[in-house]
């Protein structure tokens, strides 16, 4: 190698000829092409970039050219280098992808399998349903109120307007608690939540009242001995049954679709008077469309107001109640009643956590 | 009650046109409710009227049975074999000829049996569809037709009945009178009652009577017919109208009695008034006293209960049944005839109490029209005379104070006000007139209109002016009622509980729980299989008087044993992983249980009263449980599966707590029906809120449970609604994470020594995580090592190396008051 002070050598000068810079290059693309994989790139590096290389060894020479030689020689090199580096990076970016590839190939694997480990869990059909009635009616500003399943006679029938040795008494067959004349029940339908939330909230009262219910009918297909309700209440000032059937009609159609409606029939319940029991208008009825019986309401007969305190000269109100397992099973197209209740996993699991 | 068309038009002038199913729609428009429109089955072919001739009696077989000759038109006699018995040579009977086909496409045709050609068959009601009576072949009393007269008109087979549940409100519907009137407003025609009220006055009464309660009776009417032949047959129009109306024939009296009530909805009594001894009294029964009923059966009477006595005692459970001292039979003659008014909630205690519901007492406790006594005892004194021959005795007994019902007075415009609707002029007051109301019209001071309307006698439904609203608006027609809605005040959306309660079933859910919801009634020997012990107080329940299974009378006072129950029946349905959860109420008796106060209903209770019926309730938290067996975790591609364990069951304590928003605390205990040493204590705040575990392996193996069964169950009223408003630091800096592992005594709990930990490293210490329990032999006996990640953080500085060490140290050091160690 030669020193900066060496005297001229034109063989060692030659290092820097155009020539030769020329073939290092051409030298260095094609060792960097032949490299297969990183290492081999890895391992010609250094015969073109490195300490030893063609052009670390021609830029030495440099200082031996004539000052004028020097510039011009200098831009050559680095020209020549700056294309070896480029040469050598994108061999190493190609490189790099494609053993990338390979690693993500290996990888692969068979995304169908099934990930069960912690089989899904599901709500009751009935949970669900109740919450999506009480959603429909705070929706329309209504609160959701609750009462105790084991009631006394006085909230269950007494403050109902039930005589006490009415008929209407009997006609629902009453779970009493022992001993005989307790004077407790297991509530036969939720409208005693209707006097407790008389008694209980200010006017005017917008309630709805899902819960569970007690009577002493065999279970069969379509009767249970225990079933839910959801019972509405409205007290307000100048309450009309229209506004009763215009609540039912909306509560239909959010229940069934847009097509659904409500038909009312003259009945009797002790704690409304007038009456009626509500039919509903069921677009997905097996075998076409039609009128299914659905449950009963009224306007809140004046004798309810007065045992809660509830001036019935100035408020008027109506009510209303359905059987949830009954709703269900037209909706749902549930032939047995027996399926809702025994608890069967298969019965439940199907209907996830909502609906 | 069924009632056959034909009768209920009677007395009204409908259009030929009108359709069973016409009358049945009108009658549900108008409220009362129709289950079935059964139209009397269609019989085709030949179907005539005939006179036995000549019974042969055929011995040779396993029964008797007859070779009947019968004259089917003029020189016809067919010869028909019959297996029924109920009949005589002169009888008049009905038969199907070959080629008629009965109800239920039963094809008639000649054909031999019993060694006989039999041309035809001789009918019984059942196979005419006429009612269910199969005891015998239906026999036509004498001149009621021809032999050959087309027995189709002579039945009236074109009829149809219509089956009626008629609400408690409306006794007067009970009877063709009653609902032949509300049919007539259904269609806006007149009606012609078919007895009216009046009856022409007698000179003296036709027996003593003696009424001394008033209150029990208000009305005591007696009539007596002599001389009636009492096995006379009953008219077949009768007995027709009677049987489709699902009344057996009994004897003229009998069914001249049960005639008018169903026709005039007044129960009425017949006496054989020669087994009556002296005067009748009308009072309360003694405690005690004895009444042998019609049925047969011997009553014993409480105070309550209102009776009919002559000299001998009692001879009639008033209102309910006649006793049988005095049942008229065949050689009775000398008949008096009873129509009572009775106090409705009188009868229906006493029906109750005797576990005896009649015709009679079904009407009585829905009230009688007290003004219709005399004249439906005229109509039956009538039906005796001129069907059984007898003669009716001048005078007449009738005493007692009617209750006629009060005028009310409602202001006109008020149907329209309730229904939200405009009626056109005169609709209400014409409307209330249509069903019997006296009405008047009226001004008041201030100008506002008033309708008077003074109900009929068999109205006393109608009390207040709702009662008169819902008259015009079921008259006028539901439908007319436009759809609005009302302007619902804002609300406020769910409660605090509510929304929490939704949240844990979610996360129960969505933890791979499947919810049930079990009834809550309970065997009495569950808690013997729970291993319970004698004084726990689970034990201590809330009974039902009436439970429809007679070994499941007790109210819950836990979630578990009914949930315990699903487990196994999805278990014996082949099902073998399961995780179930329930939300729902339990019943738990107060230490002293107060007495239900009596409390009025005329306005809102005090609320010292509404404290003393809340009072008196049991307490009814709601719970939250879990059940589960099998795997938790299932075996697949992945590995092996996990078997449903304890920490299972604490870990769903935990999923309804987050969803709470409450920590839970948990400590060992032991309480059946949980395995003693797989028994955690849940607890808020240090309160215990519910347990969780494996079950007893005792328990398992009495209700034959899965090996190493789980439950999980909480009371969600004992979990604090915490108003929580965290307020997260995000630090921006680097944490320091550091393991430590300690060896503590077995009988430490982990819960204890992260406790430890936690309050050792202070707030720098951001997290801890145990991550490996291990136990070996060169820990020593009843040792274990416990690891733990501890991360460490300051929120205003990274932390160094040296001040997270401090940290640590001091989180050992507070670990080493538990006697946990650094492991070498």
């Amino acid at each position: 190698m030669s020193g900066v002070n060496d005297p001229f050598d034109p063989k060692q000068v030659a290092a820097l000829a155009p020539e030769t810079l020329k073939a290092a290059v051409e030298q260095a693309h094609e060792a960097f092409a032949e490299a297969a994989d990183l290492d081999q790139l890895a391992a010609a590096r250094p015969a073109h970039l490195g300490d030893r290389s063609p052009l670390l060894t021609a830029r030495r020479e440099i200082g031996a050219l004539p000052p004028a030689a020097r510039s011009e020689a200098g831009k050559r090199v680095n020209e020549a280098q700056a294309e070896i580096k480029a040469a050598f990076d994108a061999r190493k970016a190609e490189l790099e992808a494609a053993r990338a590839e390979q690693v993500l190939a290996t990888e692969k694997v068979d995304v169908s399998l099934p990930w069960d480990r912690i089989a899904a869990g599901a709500r009751h059909p009935l949970t669900t349903l109740s919450e999506r009635i009480g959603d429909v009616f705070v929706g329309m500003g209504y609160e959701i109120a609750e009462g105790p399943e084991l009631e006394t006679e006085w909230f269950n029938f007494d403050a109902l307007n039930f005589g006490k040795d009415h008929p209407a008494r009997t006609m629902q067959d009453t779970f009493y608690i022992a001993p005989e004349n307790s004077g407790l029940v297991l509530r036969t339908h939720t409208s005693p939540v209707q006097i407790r939330s008389l008694l209980d909230r200010e006017l005017p009262v917008y309630v709805v009242c899902p819960g569970r219910t007690y009577r002493t009918d065999a279970l069969d297909a379509t009767h249970t001995p225990v079933f839910h309700q959801v019972e509405g209440l409205v007290v307000d000032k100048g309450i009309t049954m229209a506004h009763l059937k215009g609540t039912l009609d909306a509560f239909a159609r959010a229940m069934f679709g847009a097509d659904s409606k409500t038909r009312l029939r003259p009945s009797f319940f002790p704690f409304t008077e007038p009456s009626a029991e509500v039919d509903v208008w069921f677009p997905q009825k097996k075998g076409g469309a039609g009128w299914v019986e659905w449950g009963g309401c009224g306007m809140v007969n004046p004798n309810v107001l007065r045992a809660t305190g509830v001036d019935p000269e100035v408020y008027s109100g109506f009510a209303f109640g359905m059987g949830l397992e009954r709703t269900l099973q037209f909706r749902n197209g549930i032939p047995d009643m027996r399926d809702m209740v025994e608890g069967d996993v298969r019965f439940t699991l199907p209907f996830g956590t909502e609906f | 009650m069924r009632i056959p068309v034909s009768w209920l038009e009677e007395h009204l002038p409908l259009p030929e046109e009108t359709t069973p199913e016409d009358v049945a729609e009108a009658l549900i428009r108008i409220g009362h409710e129709v289950e079935a429109v059964e139209r009397l089955s269609t019989v085709t072919g030949p179907l005539v009227v005939g006179l036995v001739v000549e019974i042969e009696e055929l011995t040779e077989f396993k029964k008797p049975i007859r070779y009947c000759r019968v004259e089917v038109d003029e020189d016809q006699i067919q010869g028909i074999v019959c297996g029924a018995r109920n009949f005589v040579e002169g009888d008049l009977v009905v038969v199907a000829m070959p080629g008629a086909v009965l109800p239920g496409d039963f094809q008639i045709a000649e054909r031999k049996t019993y060694g006989k050609v039999s041309q035809g068959m001789i009918c019984s009601v059942k196979e005419l569809g006429l009612g269910d009576d199969h005891t015998g072949i239906l026999v036509l009393p004498p001149g009621t037709a021809m032999p050959g007269d087309d027995a189709k008109g002579v039945l009236q087979l074109d009829d149809a009945v219509l089956e009626l549940a008629i609400t408690p409100d409306r006794g007067y519907a009970l009877s063709v009178r009653g609902l032949g009137r509300d049919l007539a407003c259904a269609f806006d025609l007149p009606f012609g009652d078919p007895v009216g009220t009046d009856v022409r006055p007698a000179d003296a009464p036709v027996w003593p009577v003696d009424v001394q309660d008033e209150e029990g009776c208000r009305r005591f009417v007696a009539r007596r017919v002599t001389g009636v032949d009492t096995t006379a047959p009953t008219p077949f129009w009768m007995r027709r109208r009677l049987m489709l109306a699902g009344i057996r024939s009994i004897s003229l009296p009998v069914d001249v009695t049960n005639y008018v009530m169903l026709e005039t909805g007044q129960p009425l009594h017949a006496f054989d008034a020669s087994k009556l001894k002296g005067s009748l009294v009308v009072r309360r029964a003694q405690e005690g006293e004895k009444l042998r009923t019609l049925d047969d059966v011997e009553r014993t009477l409480s105070t309550d209960d209102m009776i009919i006595c002559d000299d001998s005692g009692p001879v009639s459970l008033a209102g309910v049944m006649g006793g049988a001292s005095t049942e008229v039979g065949d050689t009775s003659t000398d008949i008096l005839l009873e129509a009572a008014n009775w106090e409705p909630a009188s009868i229906a205690r006493t029906a109750r109490r005797h576990k005896l519901p009649s015709e009679a007492s079904r009407r009585f406790e829905r009230a009688v029209d007290p003004a219709v006594a005399a004249a439906a005892l005229e109509r039956a004194a009538k039906l005796l005379d001129e069907f059984g021959d007898g003669s009716i005795h001048p005078g007449r007994t009738d005493v007692g104070n009617p209750i006629l019902p009060s005028p009310v007075s409602m202001p006109i415009d008020m149907p329209d006000r309730v229904a939200g609707v405009h009626y056109a002029r005169g609709v209400t007051a014409r409307r209330l007139g249509q069903i019997g109301c006296g009405i008047e019209v009226t001004t008041s001071d201030d100008g506002r209109t008033f309708v008077i309307a003074t109900p009929p006698p068999w109205r006393p439904d109608l009390t207040q002016p709702a009662d008169l609203v819902e008259e015009v608006l079921r008259l006028e027609g539901y439908h007319t009622i436009p759809s609005e809605l009302p302007p619902a005040p804002p609300g406020r959306g769910l409660t605090e509980s509510q929304r929490r309660r939704r949240a844990a079933s979610r996360a129960l859910a969505e933890a791979g729980y499947a919810e049930v919801l079990p009834f809550p009634f309970v065997a009495s020997s569950t808690w013997d299989d729970f291993g319970l012990a004698d004084d726990d107080v689970r034990r201590t329940t809330v009974k039902v008087l009436n439970p429809l299974e007679a070994d499941h009378p007790e109210l819950a006072t836990t979630l578990l044993p009914n949930m315990l129950d699903m487990l196994r029946r999805n278990v014996s349905r082949g099902q073998r992983d399961l995780s179930l959860f329930h939300i729902g109420q339990v019943f738990l008796p107060k230490a002293e249980q107060a007495t239900v106060p009596s409390v009025a209903v005329a306005g809102r209770p005090s609320e010292e009263d509404l404290g003393k019926l809340e009072a008196s309730l049991p307490n009814q938290p709601l719970h939250a449980a879990v059940v589960l067996a099998g795997q938790r975790e299932q075996a697949g591609w992945w590995g092996k599966g996990r078997e449903a364990s304890w920490a299972d069951a604490v870990e769903a304590a935990r999923t309804v707590a987050h969803a709470w928003g409450v920590e839970l605390t948990v400590v060992a205990s032991d309480l059946a029906p949980w395995h003693p040493g797989r028994c955690a204590e849940l607890r808020v705040g240090g309160w215990p809120v519910g347990h969780a575990g494996e079950l007893h392996p005792a328990v398992v193996e009495k209700l034959g449970l899965p090996k190493r069964t789980c439950a999980m169950e909480l009371d969600l009223d004992l979990l604090p609604l915490a108003d929580r408003r965290p307020v997260p630091v995000i630090s921006p800096y680097p944490p320091v994470l550091l393991d430590v592992a300690l060896v503590v005594d077995a009988a430490v709990p982990v819960a204890d020594v992260a406790s430890a930990l936690r309050n050792g490293g202070g707030e720098l210490l951001e997290d801890l995580r145990l991550f490996d329990v291990y136990t070996g032999e060169q820990l020593g006996e009843g040792k274990r090592s416990l690891a733990y990640a501890l991360r460490f953080r300051a929120p205003d500085r990274t932390l160094t190396v040296e001040e997270a060490t401090t940290a640590r140290d001091a989180a050992i050091a507070s670990a080493g008051e538990l006697g946990a160690t650094l492991r070498a």
